[in-house]
């Protein structure tokens, strides 16, 4: 049988904590669905109070001694109060001390289901902005797999922006290029599922897509990504984290500089979550999607 | 034992059982599908936020996420409640909210924007700000561990703030019990910086005593030891409850010689409850 997204994290999880001496670290991780079945029953795990500033500082000091922990933020939004010790510290003592304090983040993020406000946060955007980490969104056991492989080559810490609803993916997401393409469309976090549903109405009007899966945030890597922009010469960066100053916005610049191309963005609406589903906001709907591509074809 | 407040420990009675029966109607709601986010219900909790309103009037009230039981203890407004946990625009946060954010400005309750133990440095804020102002807040054992919480109370010290801190100790954080969590009492910790605190059961005759004393010389802290019969979230229930104070509380009552009036509270608390949740419910 296929390996979910979820059976891929806690097998990884268990090794790490077997194998390496590693740690998983964070709150309630061993109660209610041990983190929607992704953590395993076995040692190195460590219940943290709920000490949310600091918290990831001692994550940082078990870093430091070779723990090389899995700090869980079991939703993105208390990541506010647990980035100083990540952005101010672990982020920098490689630059400062000239060594580094390996930590991998798991920040999970949800949407719907009254999530509101103050959990349903995707902020992997924040992270682009900092120097010294590496930022990235797997969706697949593949890309899991991979980004995992990444952070025990080196010890940068690593900000892993997670979403629930990739959890039982078991299919790896293929890029589409077509011939003569009338868009490139660039999927981020769970918007790269709503981005091929997208595509699939947009197939039914006589609208060929192209699509782009990006992994990686930072660093980034623009290789890939430019070679259906250049036969679409259209592009759109769809994201579930905010639109403004945020990665979909800044990788769309990154694009239309590389290329000369067009390209924009569309994540989130710039407003908070409410709790109820009129309110919600996060990776933009279906409908959404075909509707900005449709306007963009209207100007190309 | 001689009632000698009976007037004021029948009506935290009524209160309890009003607010058992409103939780009540929230779970065959939600087991409808009529509420459709999550709520945090307080049963099992009731009888700290009732008997606290029987003794203690703030003009602010900061809680946290599991909220009914100070709203409706403090006198918040009942349509309104129900309204926001159905998610309309006339709820008391026009829906933005749902059950942790509920907030009533008439009786002086702050909304709660969902991070655990955030109240508490907002409330201490809030009394620096006006000092004419006497303020609760209530936090839950878990959030008695976040690191801004014991910083916040010190500073309510030093600057002789009138803060009456309460914390609903029901033992978990979501389901992690506090003996996997911590080692340390956190009335330990605002004793030794000189705050009047105690680490105290939820039992209403034991609360009364100690806000009596504790009102009029704050900042203050109880830590009152509860127990919380459904889940974190939602109305799922993980097997009986290991004690029922609404219970407990009922029985001294009658032992009393109360229970007639006990009866009586009982019927007018039904119908006013559920006459209010059918309108609420065909307003839809
Ligand atoms: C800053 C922050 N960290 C973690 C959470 C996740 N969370 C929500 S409720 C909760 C448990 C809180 O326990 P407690 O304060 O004892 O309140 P109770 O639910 O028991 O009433 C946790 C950990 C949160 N909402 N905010
Ligand atoms: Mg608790």
């Amino acid at each position: 049988m296929e390996r979910t997204l979820a059976e891929t994290i806690k097998e990884i999880t268990k090794k790490h904590l077997e194998e390496n001496n590693g740690l998983i670290m964070g709150q309630c991780l061993t109660a209610v669905g041990w983190v929607n079945h992704t953590v395993p029953d076995c040692e190195n795990i460590i219940e943290l109070p709920m000490i949310d500033v600091a918290g990831s500082g001692i994550v940082a000091g078990a870093a430091l001694v070779g723990r090389r922990p899995i700090f869980v933020i079991r939703f993105q939004d208390f990541i506010n109060l647990n980035s100083s010790f990540i952005v101010d510290y672990a982020a920098k003592t490689k630059y400062l001390f000239g060594y580094g304090t390996p930590i991998f983040i798991r920040a999970l993020s949800t949407e719907g289901k009254g999530a509101g406000p103050t959990h349903s946060a995707i902020s992997h955007s924040y992270f682009m902005h900092v120097p010294g980490i590496k930022v990235c969104s797997p969706m697949t056991p593949g890309e899991y797999q991979e980004i995992w492989d990444e952070f025990m080559k080196d010890d940068c810490p690593m900000y892993v922006s997670e979403h629930r609803h990739s959890f039982n993916q078991t299919k790896e997401l293929e890029d589409i290029i077509l011939p003569n393409a009338d868009i490139t469309l660039y999927g981020i976090s769970a918007s790269r599922f709503n981005m091929i549903e997208a595509a699939k109405e947009l197939e039914k009007k006589n609208i060929k897509c192209n699509l782009s899966h990006i992994l990686w945030l930072k660093p980034l890597s623009l290789d890939r990504m430019i070679k259906p922009l250049k036969e679409s010469k259209l592009g759109l960066v769809i994201d579930s984290d905010f639109e403004i100053a945020g990665a979909s916005q800044s990788i769309a610049y990154e694009l239309m500089k590389q290329t000369g191309y067009r390209v924009e963005a569309l994540g989130a609406e710039d407003r908070p979550t409410g709790t109820y589903e009129r309110y919600e906001n996060g990776t933009p709907k279906v409908e959404k999607i075909v509707e900005k591509t449709k306007n963009l074809l209207k100007k190309k | 034992m001689v009632l000698i407040d009976e007037k004021k420990f029948l009506d935290i009675y009524r209160k309890m059982d009003y607010t058992r029966k409103f939780e009540n109607q929230v779970m065959s709601a939600v087991d409808k599908g009529e509420i459709k986010c999550p709520v945090y219900l307080s049963i099992g909790q009731e009888a700290i936020s009732s008997t606290l309103s029987v003794f203690y009037k703030p003009d602010l009230i900061f809680t946290q996420h599991r909220g009914h039981s100070v709203y409706l203890a403090y006198g918040g407004d009942i349509g309104k409640l129900i309204d926001e946990l159905l998610g309309k625009d006339s709820g008391c946060n026009r829906g933005r909210g749902g059950s942790p954010g509920i907030q009533d400005l008439g009786i002086g309750m702050i909304g709660h924007h969902g991070l655990i133990g955030e109240n508490v440095p907002i409330a201490v804020g809030a009394a620096l700000g006006d000092p004419s102002k006497k303020v609760l807040c209530v936090f839950g054992d878990g959030a008695a561990e976040e690191d801004y919480v014991f910083t916040a109370m010190g500073f309510a010290v030093t600057h002789k703030l009138p803060v009456f801190f309460v914390c609903e100790d029901n033992n978990l954080s979501i389901l992690t019990k506090k003996s996997e969590r911590r080692s340390w009492e956190l009335t330990d910790a605002t004793k030794a910086i000189g705050m009047p605190s105690a680490n105290i059961p939820d039992d209403p005759f034991v609360i009364a005593e100690y806000v009596k004393e504790f009102r009029n010389n704050l900042p203050a802290f109880l830590n009152c030891r509860t127990c919380r019969h459904r889940w974190h979230t939602g109305t799922g229930e993980d097997g009986k409850p290991e004690k029922d104070r609404l219970e407990i509380f009922r029985e001294e009552l009658i032992k009393n010689g109360l229970e007639h009036k006990i009866y009586r509270t009982e019927q007018l608390n039904g119908v006013e409850v559920e006459k209010l949740w059918k309108e609420h419910l065909q307003k839809q």
